[in-house]
């Protein structure tokens, strides 16, 4: 009925360090770009405005970066809007994992969905990847969801990331419709024994 | 549980959790979903991909507020992008039964302005919508909070989300709002308080003299701009100004049913001595009519204060701050009074209904609008517009230079015409002032209360409405 989707046990590959506080959604693709009915062009808008603003002096321009597929951010990265648009801008542009001192919440969430990590790090750990990343972007970063782990060159350091999302992560069951599909019964249940829904 | 007291937001969670999942998270019922044209499309495909019917029609329901244009709204919309989103929104509501509350229908607007109107939104229940504003609803004593989209096809598909429970903190007010201080003011000083991240992982519950003192309305404002401050929700408990907003709308209860209901939405609200994950005061007598200078809303002042110098910033903000400065083109230690404005906008799920307008209104009297400044009035839905021109305040507008617009979300995101030139200032009653949000890449957001900006208008200027009034 749903598609079973794969287990996602880790992600790794080379790392792109974005620094900045509070980086929110409408940043990440400005609202004009998803006057769209699909995904599929999200990934071209990825932080437009910004990087045209940093002429060329943006992150995602830093020739050092190219073909990263974790993003190295700070604290509330993700905030504002709820626009699935955001990550999946990210995602379409290769990006497959975040590691940050915190996400907005409805921003992670969204990651999950997407079978996307978000890991966060204590704030020395996460200046030390930053500063190791930032030398060497050649290097090879790994988010282990299962042991919630970060690898570096600066070493393994643990991270953070929530038991249900990590459970979801590594059930496969991020995309979540079939889990709920399943507890269709229960739902019936539920429904009616709210007042509001049974019309008082 | 037995006896001991519970929280709203503890009553609501219990009443629609489904079952635990084997993620350990909850599956939650969600008893109504808001739909609009941005955040669906994609969900609806993902439906058809999988064959999957939308498991309540009758509980959900949508409308077209993002991209419809303000000036003129007859079809087809001259931008044939945003023609292909209402098309669209216009098809999914058709294959799937759902109620779509269009142009025609006399009923449309802002999605967090038309649920409440039109008693959809009700107390106890919980509230989806892909919109992360979605959080206004909670003024009534519902859960309710923004998704995105992929969880928008898992409510269309089953009714429910996959959710790990929130925290919980009380927000005391004490004291006692003065005048010309509004609830934008309180929810900007709330955010300034506690960080634009401070309530992650939290539910706000909002309490105290100054939010019981509130309209309705009023408590929309502070709920709205819960997410500005990092929390998904924010609520207030159910009260007589809650029974009393919704008696007689058109999808709340009627006759009988409303007296049950009241007695059932009594009891889901928070009991004294209920626990609380953490508590925080708010003064509200200290609060001043207040204005953001950064680019986020927590970057805001009291409008006699000045804007901060990196010296007295602590540490971990000196970056932000110093992004904000140079963004906004401002000084360190620069009063935020007199800061010169181009653009007014007064509309917004935020504050875009009739006791906004009446506000902005009585402080439009006072003046004309300064030449060379462009200042909007978008109604937050067809209803709002109907009655401020049933009160003449149409009229008021127009007659001190401002523009009366058609509804929708208009220049809060710019996915409409509606949008700022350039390097322009906006005083804006709108929720976010991020870089490039009201449509230009390079423009500035002064977010105010709609007093605030109306007098701002009238001055071409950030000026103290309290000296107006």
């Amino acid at each position: 009925m749903t598609a079973t989707r794969a287990s996602v046990e880790s992600v790794s590959g080379r790392a792109c360090v974005l620094r900045g506080d509070d980086i929110d959604t409408d940043r990440i693709i400005p609202a004009r770009f998803m006057k769209v009915v699909t995904f599929d062009s999200v990934g071209e808008h990825l932080f437009e405005d910004d990087r045209l603003a940093a002429k060329g002096n943006h992150a995602l321009d830093d020739d050092r970066y190219e073909g990263a597929s974790i993003l190295v951010v700070d604290k509330n990265f993700g905030c504002g809007s709820s626009r699935e648009h955001a990550p999946q801008s990210l995602m379409r542009f290769g990006f497959n994992g975040f590691i940050g001192e915190s996400f907005a919440e409805i921003f992670a969430g969204n990651c999950t969905a997407l079978g996307l990590v978000c890991a966060t790090l204590g704030e020395d750990d996460l200046e030390n990847l930053m500063g190791s990343v930032d030398l060497d972007p050649e290097q090879e970063v790994r988010i282990d969801v299962e042991a919630r782990t970060v690898t570096s060159r600066v070493g393994t350091v643990a991270c953070q990331i929530p038991d249900g999302t990590r459970r979801q992560l590594l059930e496969g069951s991020w995309d979540a419709t079939g889990m709920l599909l399943d507890g269709a019964e229960d739902v019936t249940k539920t429904a009616e024994a709210l007042p509001y829904v049974s019309g008082f | 549980m037995g006896n001991t007291p519970r929280n709203l937001f503890d009553k609501v969670w219990e009443a629609h959790r489904v079952r635990e999942l084997p993620s350990g998270q909850t599956q939650l019922f969600i008893g109504t979903h808001l739909v609009h044209e941005v955040t669906s499309p994609q969900a609806f495909a993902m439906l058809r991909e999988r064959d999957l019917p939308v498991r309540f029609p009758n509980r959900t329901f949508a409308t077209v507020d993002h991209i419809i244009p303000t000036d003129s709204q007859v079809r087809p919309l001259s931008d044939e992008l945003a023609e292909a989103m209402m098309t669209e929104l216009e098809r999914n509501c058709r294959d799937h039964d759902i109620h779509l509350f269009d142009v025609a229908s006399g009923h449309q607007g802002i999605v967090h302005v038309i649920g409440p109107e039109q008693g959809i939104t009700l107390p106890g229940s919980t509230i989806a919508c892909g919109d992360s504003h979605t959080s206004t609803h909670g003024a009534f004593g519902a859960i309710a909070f923004g998704i995105g989209t992929s969880q928008v096809r898992d409510v269309l598909a089953t009714q429910c989300l996959a959710m790990a429970r929130l925290k919980v903190r009380r927000i005391e007010t004490t004291g006692k709002l003065n005048p010309g201080v509004y609830a934008k003011d309180v929810t900007l000083a709330i955010i300034r308080q506690l960080g634009v991240n401070g309530g992650v992982g939290y539910a706000y519950e909002y309490a105290g003299p100054v939010i019981d003192a509130m309209s309705l309305e009023e408590r929309m404002t502070v709920c709205n701009m819960s997410i500005e401050g990092g929390a998904r929700c924010g609520y207030v408990n159910p009260d007589e100004t809650t029974y009393d907003y919704l008696r007689g709308r058109p999808y709340a209860p009627q006759g009988d049913a409303f007296e049950r209901a009241v007695d059932w939405w009594r009891s889901m609200a928070s009991e004294p001595g209920a626990h609380y994950d953490d508590v925080v005061e708010i003064d509200g007598s200290a609060v001043a009519p207040t204005v953001t200078w950064g680019i986020n809303p927590g970057q805001n002042l009291g409008v006699d204060e000045k804007i901060p110098t990196l010296h007295e910033t602590p540490d971990d903000e000196r970056a932000s701050v110093a992004e904000a400065l140079d963004y906004m083109d401002l000084r360190a230690g620069q009063p935020i009074l007199g800061i010169p404005i181009d653009v007014a906008f007064i509309g917004s799920c935020t504050n875009g209904r009739i006791s906004d307008l009446r506000e902005a209104a009585r402080v439009a009297r006072h003046g004309q609008v300064q030449p060379g400044v462009r200042a909007l009035v978008v109604p937050g839905s067809q209803e709002v517009a109907r009655q401020a021109e049933a009160e003449g305040l149409d009229e008021v507008f127009r007659a001190h230079g401002f523009q009366w617009r058609e509804p929708g979300c208009s220049m809060c995101l710019a996915m409409n015409p509606d949008k700022l030139q350039g390097r322009e200032v906006c005083a804006s009653s709108s929720n976010r002032n991020f870089k490039g949000r009201q449509g230009s890449p390079s423009g500035r957001t002064l977010l105010m209360s709609p007093a605030m900006v109306a007098a701002a208008a009238i001055h071409g200027k950030v000026v103290d409405v309290r000296e107006i009034l």
